[in-house]
């Protein structure tokens, strides 16, 4: 499958989740934030990084480059669509998801490997998990801290929509521990953790963070 | 040129870290009798002419673009010319 990874200004990890596009058995298409263009990719990555230096809100601005038309409209007809960290926060500056991210609650930035919970394999992103799978990947932001209303969190929570939780520790003041969640249909993923840095031993994390990159294919083949 | 001011507030009911932090400085730096402290943003914008339409413009691009409703609060005011004369 052809997975576009979208660079804006700013970001960061948009070569590292290519190559785990590819590590994953997958096409990977780079995209550019400026263009009107998804050139027929089967899925999109919003990537991690600080686009737009974080000015205003992080992912505020991004949400509105040009190709996001493009991407909001395709998500909305069931174009699979992962949001990791910076990723996740114009996911929800878009509306996409639900709820916001704010500065962690202790203030500082926080990098360590995170343990989590796969809580939903159903969705276009999981499927290569089992439910309930434990898995660590490396987890590095300083505004992290998923919030929404009580309405909202109760919703999510009810219809099975929390894709990912931290384990042992919470390390932003997440709500109910949440590291991911995924919308009604469970194209569209946001995810504050870095699967795209766990899919290769070379680098130390260990291989948990492949099944993100690898789920969209066992779904298309089964 | 005439000014119209957003100010930009995160919601009551959610946790503003950086307040929070200012709040905790206070007392070591000899500052006593503040309760709360709430961070937010303002945002100053020149416009030719205060018109209605120039002002529901900038309602909508305060809606949509300066302030995240999920999050925060937002007022948009013309300042009046007087109150230019910062201290």
């Amino acid at each position: 499958m052809k997975i576009g990874v979208i660079t804006f200004p700013g970001t960061l990890d948009d070569v590292d989740a290519q190559r785990a596009v590819r590590v994953g058995g997958n096409e990977a298409v780079a995209l550019w934030h400026g263009d009107h263009d998804l050139q027929g990719v089967d899925a999109v990555i919003l990537p991690g990084g600080f686009s737009y230096g974080d000015y205003l809100r992080c992912g505020a601005i991004s949400r509105f480059a040009p190709i996001m038309t493009e991407v909001i409209e395709g998500a909305q007809k069931g174009l699979p669509v992962l949001g990791i960290c910076n990723g996740f926060q114009m996911l929800v500056e878009s509306h996409l998801l639900p709820g916001g991210l704010l500065r962690n609650d202790h203030l500082k930035f926080i990098c360590r490997d995170q343990k989590l919970r796969i809580e939903n394999n159903s969705t276009a992103w999981t499927s290569a998990f089992t439910q309930n799978q434990e898995i660590v990947v490396p987890l590095k932001n300083g505004e992290g801290q998923y919030v929404a209303d009580a309405d909202t969190i109760k919703r999510l929570e009810d219809e099975g929509r929390v894709v990912a939780r931290y384990l042992d520790v919470n390390p932003n003041g997440s709500v109910n521990d949440i590291a991911g969640i995924t919308n009604e249909a469970g194209n569209v993923v946001g995810l504050m953790p870095h699967p795209e840095h766990a899919v290769e031993t070379l680098t130390g994390s260990g291989l948990d963070g492949l099944g993100f990159f690898t789920s969209l294919a066992e779904k298309a083949f089964a | 040129m005439p000014r119209v001011v957003v100010d930009v507030m995160p919601k009551p009911e959610i946790l503003d870290p950086q307040g929070k932090a200012v709040l905790g400085a206070l007392p070591r730096l000899g500052f006593t009798g503040v309760t709360e402290v709430r961070q937010g943003k303002r945002f100053e914008l020149e416009i030719p002419e205060i018109t209605d339409d120039a002002l529901a413009q900038i309602e909508k691009l305060a809606e949509t673009f300066l302030a995240n409703t999920v999050i925060e609060n937002y007022v948009v005011r013309v300042e009046e010319p007087a109150q230019e004369k910062a201290k």
